[in-house]
């Protein structure tokens, strides 16, 4: 067990130049952002377990609305667990983000729509030909 | 700003110059390791984010094509998929506890945010295992029809980043107990959280996609 004493906070063990431990209040900041994006999160996936099921609500609506909290959803968990904000010092993980989000678009869609008029315009299994 | 709130920017040597034009523009010093190693890691989350949504495109193709078989809406069982969410999404409190308690030298914040994560990761996965045998069981396994092949292609294959997820786990536990808070450690810790909280971004569009609406709506 003494290879855990050796690396108590602030021991005066060498650290790198950017790497030295955060201190109290910052570790508690930390923890706060954490419990408000799993609040949010939480709030978020109760509402859409709820509405998936309810018949409160115009039926038809309902996957519009799953699809939009999903997105809700993602977006907390970018802000408050993985940290990509809009600071200047988060400008380049912002762009990948940007550039794979183009590229998932691009997939889904892509796909959805050349598959859906690919099965519009086949020849029906069932009918006889001609 | 403060020092959690920079992402995978997160250890930023130089926190005096954030927030200000030159920071951006300033190539004088290059900028830390922790900084790049995010960076880079972030690049492959994408990638792989990417490669998920190709199974995802393929399952919404096929997903009325069940050739006769059960459809989503006989073979969900929504009680099973919210205890999943909710261990996964612990899962990432947890491990969000776990990387500040590791840049914090905090050991006893370190060690017990890990192994929650890992039991509630391993809790995912015996509910999730536990689910595909019944499904298998009862003549719905990934050969029945289209439908399924697309089913057990994207949800397994999220399956299998959280077992990986979960192995990478541990040896991130052995290695903090074996050489300490070391730098470099530390940044293969950040690492790993990256990837957990990544694979929580992926499950909320599968049980959107492919539970909610599949049994539902």
């Amino acid at each position: 067990m003494s290879s855990i004493d050796d690396y108590e906070p602030l021991g005066g063990a060498d650290h790198a130049p950017g790497d030295e431990p955060a201190r109290g209040r910052e570790v508690w900041e930390g923890v706060l952002g954490y419990l408000i994006g799993l609040a949010l999160a939480i709030l978020l996936t109760a509402v859409s377990f709820f509405i998936a099921g309810t018949f409160l609500v115009w039926r038809p609506s309902i996957p519009i609305a799953l699809v939009v909290l999903a997105i809700a959803q993602i977006g907390v968990h970018l802000v408050f667990f993985l940290h990509i904000t809009t600071g200047p010092d988060n400008a380049n993980n912002v762009l990948a983000l940007a550039f794979g989000v183009l590229i998932v678009f691009l997939i889904l869609v892509g796909s959805l729509w050349i598959m859906y008029n690919l099965n519009q315009n086949m020849t029906p299994m069932n009918m006889p030909m001609g | 700003m403060t020092a959690f709130q920079a992402g995978a920017g997160y250890g930023d040597d130089r926190p005096e110059e954030r927030g200000s034009p030159a920071a951006i523009f300033d190539h004088a010093d290059p900028a830390s390791k922790r900084i790049i190693v995010g960076y880079g890691f972030w690049i492959f989350l994408l990638s792989d984010i990417v490669m998920f949504s190709t199974f995802f495109a393929t399952y919404a193709v096929l997903v009325n094509e069940t050739a006769g078989g059960p459809s989503g809406r006989d073979l969900f069982n929504l009680h099973n998929v919210a205890i999943e969410t909710a261990c996964l999404l612990l899962s990432s409190f947890t491990c969000g506890l776990a990387a500040i308690g590791a840049r914090a030298h905090n050991a006893v914040m370190y060690y017990g945010g890990m192994v929650l994560t890992c039991l509630l990761g391993l809790g995912f996965l015996s509910i999730e295992i536990h689910e595909f045998a019944g499904m298998i069981a009862q003549g719905a396994g990934p050969t029945r029809s289209a439908f399924l092949s697309a089913f057990f292609t994207l949800v397994g294959c999220h399956g299998l980043h959280v077992t990986l997820g979960t192995l990478w786990l541990l040896t991130m536990i052995a290695q903090v107990f074996a050489k300490g808070f070391r730098s470099d450690i530390l940044r293969r810790v950040l690492c790993f959280a990256l990837f957990w909280h990544t694979l929580d971004i992926i499950w909320v569009a599968i049980f959107t996609v492919v539970y909610l609406l599949g049994a539902g709506a």
